[in-house]
């Protein structure tokens, strides 16, 4: 009896000792606490074919998630898979040599990934794939259908027939945009969702191409428009309206359009579930002139490289660029997901993915968040003196184009 | 040589003092330090490169955007440290006077002018922010409901408002710590001299020139190197109201959530610096050090032994 009870102690231990060879743990770090739920459903589905493998998902505050992300890298403590950044934001974090790189041989499915969203998750030094890019936002109008509706307004196909729209609001006694501008980040939205029909796809590519600056007149006079607009249809006071309140102010249906990101949707809708939401790209000057959002890719997942379990983080990795993955991704959590072949339940998705087919990067995030100043930074204190009257879209031009010749080599000259 | 014999009070003592020693240099002295060390080499986010000696210290003091972002935020700080002086403690000093001399429904205003200290500065801090709203604030629409609508304003989004603005919020959540401490300094006067002081005038100005102040001048010490300190190490408040940013353009910006910024980015920025942010924090560091001490010094000098 008593050898007995030795015996199977004995081999319980052995068991306790052995079971942590037997499953990996991996842990997934993320900033994104309201897609908790939707994200343990991936992982059980991961989990279930893919016995031995184990994913515990933990959520830290958006705003400082890459400094508690490089921290922990840096420290030695980080996650095996975690959602990082892109663009800047992702160099960040790679260029420390933290993140695994990635190719077509450990996630074959990369192969078949917009160019753009890889640019997102790569190094542009040595044009390494440091992440599996997981969402585009795109920056464009939100409208309250049943306001249009009510009265007989249909989406604008020209700059002037925008403002006219927004007259007719105004006279009506409706509030026509809800944004503000007071938080600073909000400029940039309100900048580019507004105005990158007007600035145009002649005027991204030659800036590119290093043909212009931000001195051009496509550009400047793009800001004036976006400017006037604002004076004349963004609530009273909109200078000193922060972020949360222009949601509110939109999603109570008190204003009936908000320029702002494509990310917006769910939040509406959960806010106020009865709410009839349209989508359309602001238009240019003129009828024909081709209507573009602003589109940006949201972060990606990556793998660390010091981690223990390499092997099974590039399994997830796999799972997470698969087109199942990709298919629940965007039913659950309505986000235009980046995996390719996906398609959109939801009708209003599916209209800002096809929106998304005639597009400009989202400037500044894009291409200049690469150094300091940070084109955002300048855009959005500017954009504010601006508003508040303080300087003119020709100024701004000069800011920008000088101000970021500081690191930007194009404009070295 | 003195023989250092472990003898059962020389225990007690070491035992007393060394936890809390080695707390204070664990927790305090050593990120100082390493903050010092940090400032001095080149990061590429947070990881270390080379040392590059005053480098940094250049870059933040000579080099463009930086300089002029370290000039704006220091301006605003000591905008911030004047107006908090006058509204804070000058104010404190008001009251505290006026709880001193146990106005009617003293009792009452003693518990009102300290309870907002009591609240966090995040409670504080969204409470002015609704307070300030442009459309819905209760600013703009008392002035509005008495016929000043033209008075109205986007108090957190003009440049000429946005830091005045915070200001009072600040002065309204604090006023009454000075208060406090002016008001124990005002109670520690003996009553002798305020019988004789009461032979020579009525004037209430005389006493509150000639005793008074004179004899709080230890409180006086205390409120002004405290507020000192928390006006240039200011970052809460600023933060919740108005962003990482300083919005708008930088006319809130200060020290603290510039340090921030630079350290460890934000979403609009490009880069998170460590050296730059360290350098920042040290220079800050020393300035804060440097005043205080002065201050102290020169505020102690004038205080009257009773």
């Amino acid at each position: 009896m008593k050898a007995n009870l030795i015996r199977t102690g004995a081999a319980l231990a052995a068991v306790l000792v052995a079971a942590p060879a037997f499953t990996q743990d991996l842990t997934f770090w993320s900033w994104r606490q309201e897609d908790r739920a939707a994200y343990q459903q991936f992982i059980e589905t991961f989990e279930a074919a893919n016995p031995g493998i184990t994913v515990k998902f933990e959520t830290f505050e958006a705003a400082n998630y890459n400094t508690i992300l490089s921290t922990a890298l840096a420290g030695g403590t980080g996650p095996d898979v975690m959602m990082v950044r892109a663009y800047g934001g992702l160099e960040n974090v790679a260029a420390a040599g933290y993140l695994e790189p990635l190719s077509t041989d450990t996630v074959p499915a990369l192969a078949d990934f917009a160019a753009p969203a890889l640019a997102a998750e790569s190094m542009r030094s040595d044009g390494v794939i440091y992440a599996v890019p997981f969402a585009s936002q795109t920056q464009l109008v939100i409208y309250n259908k049943a306001i249009f509706d009510a009265h007989g307004l249909e989406e604008p196909q020209t700059w002037a027939e925008l403002e006219a729209l927004s007259q007719t609001l105004k006279d009506a006694g409706i509030m026509a945009f809800a944004n503000g501008t007071a938080t600073a980040w909000q400029n940039e939205t309100v900048t580019f969702g507004l105005g990158s029909s007007l600035m145009g796809k002649d005027f991204y590519n030659d800036l590119m191409a290093g043909e212009t600056d931000f001195t051009d007149e496509r550009f400047t006079n793009a800001l004036a428009a976006v400017n006037d607009l604002a004076q004349e249809y963004f609530p009273e006071g909109f200078i000193g309206l922060d972020y949360p309140s222009a949601q509110q102010l939109f999603s109570s249906e008190m204003a009936a359009m908000f320029i702002g990101g494509s990310y917006e949707l769910a939040n509406f809708r959960s806010q106020n579930p009865g709410i009839e939401l349209g989508v359309f790209a602001a238009p240019g000057l003129a009828a024909d002139d081709e209507k573009l959002v602003g589109l940006y890719f949201d972060g990606g997942y990556a793998a660390n490289a010091a981690g223990t379990h390499k092997e099974a983080s590039i399994t997830f990795l796999n799972y997470l660029a698969s087109h199942e993955f990709g298919q629940a991704f965007a039913n659950t959590l309505s986000n235009i997901s980046t995996v390719p072949g996906v398609t959109f339940e939801n009708p209003l998705l599916a209209e800002v993915n096809e929106l998304n087919q005639s597009s400009i990067p989202y400037l500044m995030l894009a291409h200049f968040r690469y150094g300091e100043p940070s084109g955002s930074v300048l855009i959005q204190g500017e954009m504010q003196k601006l508003f508040a009257g303080e300087t003119t879209p020709e100024a701004i031009g000069e800011v920008l184009t000088t101000g970021l010749a500081a690191w930007y080599e194009p404009f070295q000259n | 040589m003195p023989k250092l014999r472990m003898t059962g009070r020389g225990l007690w003592i070491t035992v007393l003092v060394v936890p809390p020693l080695a707390f204070v240099a664990l927790f305090i002295v050593y990120p100082i330090l390493s903050a010092f060390a940090y400032a001095f080499f080149d990061w590429q986010g947070l990881r270390r490169l080379d040392f590059i000696g005053l480098e940094n210290f250049h870059t933040v003091l000579f080099v463009e955007p930086y300089r002029s972002w370290t000039l704006n935020a220091f301006r605003n700080n000591v905008i911030v440290f004047f107006a908090l002086m006058v509204l804070q403690n000058g104010l404190g000093f008001i009251l505290a006077y006026a709880l001193w001399r146990e106005l009617p429904g003293a009792r009452f205003h003693r518990v009102a002018v300290f309870l907002p200290v009591v609240l966090s500065t995040i409670i504080v801090a969204y409470l002015f922010k609704l307070f300030y709203h442009p459309l819905f604030g209760v600013v703009n629409i008392s002035l509005r409901s008495i016929g000043l609508g033209w008075l109205a304003q986007p108090w957190l989004g003009q440049s000429s408002t946005a830091l005045w603005s915070l200001i009072i919020a600040q002065a309204w959540h604090m006023v009454g710590f000075p208060t406090l401490v002016f008001l124990a300094g005002m109670q520690r006067i003996p009553g002798e001299i305020l019988d004789a002081v009461r032979m020579e005038t009525e004037s209430e100005w005389v006493k509150i020139t000639k005793i008074v102040w004179p004899l709080v001048a230890p409180s006086a010490t205390i409120v002004f190197t405290l507020l000192f300190v928390g006006a240039f190490n200011w970052f809460e408040l600023p933060y919740i109201m108005a962003g990482l940013d300083g919005s708008p353009f930088g006319s809130t910006d200060v020290l603290g959530l510039y340090f921030y910024r630079t350290a460890f980015g934000n979403v609009s920025a490009g880069q998170q610096d460590f050296g730059l942010g360290s350098a920042l924090a040290v220079l800050i560091f020393i300035f804060i050090a440097a005043i205080a001490t002065v201050i102290t010094l020169r505020l102690r000098a004038r205080e009257i032994q009773l």
